[in-house]
């Protein structure tokens, strides 16, 4: 379970590293989703994974570690609100500089715009 | 005195900011005066704990009495209380330069203020890794807003830049504050302190990897070389109130880098100790001159500021690498002066911009200004003060950090901290001389400013003056607090009664 539970971890990352360095302004929105996703997992094994462990200390010797599991549902809810922050930011950059290029470039999106 | 003081930095603004939201759609007047209300309440709550600190008690509030290490705790040493008065100190000179027309210009001005200052002060005073991670992320959402507050191009831009840099910071820091809490168990950071003394050999190599991610994170904060590109141009975009209150917002990373490397690397760490020594030092050398190069190279005023803001951050962080005690003392005093003295001009160039209409803040010739002499006159102040020149408080701070150095480290920091003083003369008198003399043609028909924005540049440029007439008690007391630093077995044992035997 454990390395299943590593390369999940790692892949996310890696893709939500590689789509934050794309140049526009969709795909780093995304990007910085999956790197919460992967955040988020990590934060959740980082007491240890353990299976068939009581969610409530009751006299067993083997329980879940109850903190991370706080931990990971703060750092949800701050994730889901910075990712509708992120969206209608990108959305406004669109508007205001008429493309939705990260750095607001000019040029690079003729074929887009005689498109339409 | 009342147990509750400690909460009362968080609680206040919280409260001010609740309340001001309400009232969104209420008259300016009201707004105006809950916002100073509440700011100048802040200010003098937090005069209280520096009365209440510099007798060197450390002091905790256990929220919800879970006492530590369970419990979320919130810490007043002299170091957390000294920022918490300098962040009420800088927010009262801009909110009042704010009253003078800035908050209407967008909605919810002063409701943000109040958030953002409840993140600031939260940071400064917790004892809690995870809860550093709670306000830093309080103080960032509100700083977004604020960073947007009146809209523009420029202002979207840089925000796009500054929000997903942060996001990918604040992934950056959750990684990290997991790899610590799974190798020591713990997150409150005294008890990580306690077991990281005891910690078993094959984990180090875990705990220097979360200990270096920190780094980064507080890196991005407070801008050190490779991780200060967004800052220049945030800080130019922004409106100038909140730009000024910004001047604090570098300090918090900075304020992190101490407090975490100073109470749970510090010498009970054993191999782990001081690990961040090297890197913050030769990154901060380096931070100095691309810094140096950067205000010589400005064509604007907003941006010359932005750029003496780091010239700052790369001479506070070099005096965290010198990594004594005389070094972090002299940082502090250094620390107070350039906050209060970048804010105060961070006002004053929206001030010339706003009289010489289009030309605006870009240091090229145009009409001249209506108040031209009184704006001069506080532009040399604060030029004096920045740069580092007698009589004003930054030549004492430069003066006290160059005494610091030792002997291996003054060939490397005396030319460029000099030579960034040198800089910043160069390009200060250049701009002004470019906006006030060369400026000559044509009639000035610029609005007199408000009466609020003079008020508020004068309180925060006047604190320079100050600070050099109470240099003595001011910088004992930054010498204390760097002493408390240096031995944070104090602060263990007063949060673990039981210090020694964690399990």
């Amino acid at each position: 379970m454990e390395s299943l539970y590593a390369i999940t971890t790692g892949v996310l990352s890696a893709c939500g590293l590689y789509l934050i360095l794309r140049g526009r302004t969709f795909p780093v929105v995304v990007g910085l989703t999956l790197l919460s996703y992967a955040v988020n997992l990590f934060l959740f094994s980082m007491g240890g994974l353990t299976t068939d462990g009581a969610t409530i200390i009751d006299g067993k010797t083997t329980y879940a570690d109850p903190l991370p599991q706080a931990l990971v549902l703060t750092a949800i809810v701050i994730g889901f609100a910075m990712t509708a922050f992120a969206v209608i930011l990108a959305m406004r950059a669109r508007g205001d500089m008429g493309n939705d290029h990260v750095d607001g470039g000019r040029g690079r999106d003729e074929r887009e715009e005689n498109r339409r | 005195m009342s147990p509750h003081l400690i909460v009362l930095p968080v609680v206040l603004p919280l409260i001010a900011g609740v309340l001001l939201l309400r009232t969104r759609h209420g008259s300016p007047r009201t707004k105006r005066w809950l916002g100073v209300g509440a700011t100048l309440a802040l200010v003098v709550v937090s005069a209280l704990l520096v009365d209440r600190a510099s007798s060197g008690e450390i002091a905790y509030y256990a929220l919800g009495d879970w006492q530590p290490p369970f419990g979320i705790v919130l810490v007043l040493d002299r170091l957390s209380a000294l920022m918490v008065l300098l962040t009420s100190v800088l927010a009262l000179g801009c909110v009042i330069f704010a009253c003078g027309g800035d908050d209407e210009q967008g909605s919810n001005f002063h409701g943000l203020f109040q958030l953002q200052l409840m993140g600031i002060n939260g940071a400064f005073l917790t004892g809690d890794l995870f809860n550093l991670f709670v306000f830093f992320e309080v103080l960032l959402l509100a700083s977004y807003a604020l960073l947007l507050h009146g809209g523009g191009k420029s202002r979207t831009q840089a925000a796009v830049h500054y929000v997903v840099l942060n996001l990918a910071g604040s992934s950056l820091f959750l990684i990290a504050v997991g790899t610590l809490y799974g190798a020591t168990g713990t997150l409150n950071m005294a008890d990580m302190a306690a077991r990281i003394a005891e910690l078993p050999a094959e984990r180090s190599g875990l705990v220097t990897a979360g200990a270096l991610l920190l780094l980064v994170v507080f890196g991005l904060k407070a801008a050190i070389l490779p991780l200060y590109f967004w800052l220049p141009r945030a800080y130019a975009a922004a409106p100038a109130p909140v730009a000024a209150l910004f001047a604090i917002m570098t300090k918090v990373g900075i304020y992190a880098i101490l407090r975490v490397y100073s109470l749970v690397f510090g010498e009970q760490a054993g191999s782990l100790a001081a690990l961040q020594q090297p890197w913050v030092w030769w990154l901060s050398l380096a931070t100095l001159a691309v810094a140096t190069l950067g205000v010589l190279a400005a064509r604007d005023l907003r941006l010359l500021v932005a750029y003496l803001v780091l010239v700052s951050v790369g001479t506070l962080l070099a005096g965290l690498g010198m990594g004594s005690v005389e070094a972090t003392g002299s940082l502090l005093y250094y620390l107070v002066h350039s906050t209060l003295v970048t804010g105060g001009l961070f006002l004053l160039a929206e001030m010339i911009g706003l009289q010489r209409g289009k030309a605006g803040t870009r240091i090229v010739r145009g009409r001249p200004l209506t108040q031209g002499g009184a704006l001069s006159m506080l532009f040399m102040a604060g030029a004096v003060a920045v740069a580092g020149l007698p009589p004003l408080s930054g030549a004492i701070g430069k003066a006290l950090l160059l005494d610091a150095a030792s002997a291996e480290q003054q060939p490397w920091l005396w030319p460029l901290l000099l030579a960034s003083g040198l800089g910043a003369i160069i390009a200060l008198s250049r701009a002004g001389s470019t906006l006030f003399w060369r400026s000559q043609k044509g009639e000035s028909d610029g609005e007199p400013l408000p009466r609020q924005q003079w008020v508020g540049v004068t309180l925060l440029l006047a604190t320079s003056p100050l600070l050099v007439a109470l240099a003595g008690p001011v910088s004992d007391y930054t010498r204390a607090a760097a002493e408390q630093l240096a031995n944070p077995d104090a602060m263990v044992r007063t949060l673990l009664s039981d210090a020694g035997d964690a399990s």
